[in-house]
């Protein structure tokens, strides 16, 4: 199997700082990928790598075929990368900003009115950057990082300053472009931020890899309990145990609650219980581990571990 | 070459934005407007050549101004760009880092000389204008003097890139370049003049002064166009140095080469080892 972005073994220190410790992974085509981790866990280093912006200390990166370090620039062309909080030269209007990057990947000129449009700038476009507000900027962002088809994305936390609307508009962009056969990387700091858009998910804690699969297959290792909540009648409330069966982890809250924390595989008897005819339920609620739960539950595997 | 090109070609049109080249060319071109009308009032109108007389007083203007125009315009170009985040962002793309300080390179020399070219030339205009009268030799004199003045500010646009290709921080590069600009155009001298005077010729030769003053951009500078025509330097006072200085134009243009190339040199080495 070759996947557009190969990864194997790198190491990167800063003097006495290991930013990025023996990390391996593939990126495929047409997979959108998300890079989650605290700020300093490795995600934007790992980025640099990826561009050839700085060399690893050890191992290898293949990124379209080649060493993107090695000064090689025909890989680059087919690379669109979104740095966290982007920034442009003020002095420049929208249009002639995008103008001199599309030149410098021999982009022909039509094509920067057609991104301006696509991401909304259009309006824009003959003013200058630093009349800009904090979401264009992103924006511009975004066009300079869609020049020339890019087969392989990297967009180091590219949601963060977007607004609701925005974020909806960025995201369908990006899902054309994975429909496309584009390899996207998304990094950010928080799962839910990503909104369950990945198909597959890279957690990265001080530097190492610390989980990686897609959701449904990390929600499976994590093996975190489903939280459901009952609404009981006062009768039902005095003997728990009795028609719940013996269920550990319960406790009752609000008054007429009672809450489960119900592991995988007895999720289905609890709920079972619960609705046979007979039981003290008047109401129920089904809560899945969220995101959040989840990356914090890899994140403290892995202090533990340490 | 097309990425250098395209690098200039933005460097300027951000010049022309920022208004460094309107601002470069007014401040040059009304100096030297007011040096030429008020050069000619100590010389009256009795036997001296006018462009000689504005060749002159425009060197001296040059060795003040152009490093210090250079300097603030090139020390900012890498550490600058760096710290904004725009460094990062550039070379992501299909372009080497010395693609990318050449290309400033060219930008900014391509800045400079416009305002040289065409302040200075306002003086020439105006003295055409009102009647002078100006020779073939004079005007050889003014335009090596107009092109060794772009060599000057290339030098120090060069010397900028690799103090900005060093530090870490903006203000240190800018703290820097004055102090560079100190050094080369007043303190050097001085100190010189008075090693000169203490050491009563003892000890320092013809052939070490030479050395010393081509270890300073602006001395050859100022050696090449006050010696190089024997009417500028009998106008400059600096007669007496032309006979005894055994420096040629083309060793003292050769130096301000250097001066250029070889700061250019190692700011595209430091550059491409620094980490982003």
């Amino acid at each position: 199997m070759t996947g557009t972005v190969e990864i194997r073994n790198i190491v990167k220190r800063f003097g006495k700082v290991e930013a990025v410790r023996d990390v391996s992974f593939m990126l495929p085509e047409g997979e959108t990928v998300a890079l989650v981790g605290h700020n300093g866990a490795g995600k934007t280093t790992l980025m640099k790598l990826m561009l050839g912006l700085i060399r690893p200390t050890s191992g290898h990166i293949k990124v379209l075929g080649e060493d993107p370090a090695a000064g090689e620039f025909a890989a680059r062309r087919r690379l669109g990368y979104l740095p966290e909080n982007v920034s442009f030269n003020a002095s420049l209007t929208g249009y002639e900003t995008l103008a001199f990057y599309a030149r410098l990947k021999r982009e022909p000129a039509k094509s920067v009115a057609t991104l301006l449009d696509r991401v909304g700038l259009t309006p824009a476009a003959d003013r200058r950057v630093g009349t800009y507000s904090k979401g264009m900027r992103q924006r511009l962002g975004l066009a300079q990082a869609l020049l020339g088809e890019p087969r392989v994305l990297l967009l180091d936390e590219p949601t963060t300053g977007l607004d609701p609307a925005l974020r909806l508009s960025f995201y369908e962009i990006v899902e054309e472009l994975r429909g496309r056969g584009a390899t996207l990387l998304l990094s950010s700091h928080a799962l839910t931020e990503l909104e369950e858009r990945a198909g597959r998910v890279i957690i990265m804690n001080h530097g190492i890899k610390v989980a990686d699969g897609t959701l449904d297959e990390l929600r499976r290792i994590a093996r975190l309990p489903t939280r459901i909540r009952l609404k009981v009648t006062d009768a039902g409330l005095a003997n728990v145990p009795n028609w719940l069966g013996p269920v550990d982890g319960w406790r009752q809250v609000n008054g007429h609650m009672v809450e489960i924390d119900a592991a995988p595989e007895r999720k289905i008897e609890v709920l079972r219980r619960a609705t046979d005819e007979g039981a003290p339920v008047e109401d129920l609620d089904v809560m899945p581990p969220t995101l959040d739960e989840l990356y914090a539950h890899f994140l403290l595997s892995q202090e533990t571990a340490r | 070459m097309r990425n250098i090109l395209i690098v200039a070609r933005k460097e300027i049109q951000e010049g022309l934005r920022n208004r460094w080249v309107l601002a470069t060319t007014l401040l040059l071109a009304a100096l030297a407007l007011s040096l030429t009308f008020l050069g000619s009032a100590p010389t009256g109108n009795v036997g001296a050549r006018a462009l000689d007389v504005v060749i002159v007083s425009l060197s001296s203007l040059t060795i003040f101004l152009l490093p210090l125009i250079a300097l603030l315009i090139s020390h900012d170009a890498i550490v600058g760009e760096m710290e904004r985040g725009t460094m990062l962002l550039l070379l992501s793309y299909p372009v080497a880092r010395w693609q990318v300080l050449l290309g400033k390179f060219v930008g900014h020399l391509s800045i400079l000389a416009f305002a040289t070219l065409l302040g200075y030339g306002a003086a020439a205009g105006a003295l055409i204008a009102t009647g002078e009268i100006i020779d073939g030799e004079s005007w050889m004199a003014f335009s090596s003097m107009i092109g060794s003045s772009i060599l000057l500010g290339a030098a120090f646009i060069a010397v900028g890139y690799l103090v900005s290709a060093l530090v870490r921080e903006r203000g240190t590069a800018a703290g820097i370049a004055i102090g560079i600009w100190l050094v080369f155009v007043l303190i050097y001298d001085m100190a010189l003049l008075g090693l000169l005077v203490v050491d009563q010729g003892q000890v320092l030769s013809g052939g070490l002064l030479n050395a010393l003053l081509l270890l300073n951009p602006t001395d050859a500078y100022r050696l090449f166009n006050l010696t190089g025509s024997d009417n500028v330097s009998a106008f400059s006072g600096m007669a007496g140095v032309a006979q005894t200085t055994t420096l040629g134009p083309s060793v003292l243009l050769a130096a301000l080469a250097a001066w250029a190339l070889l700061p250019l040199g190692l700011a595209a080495l430091a550059f491409s080892r620094r980490e982003l």
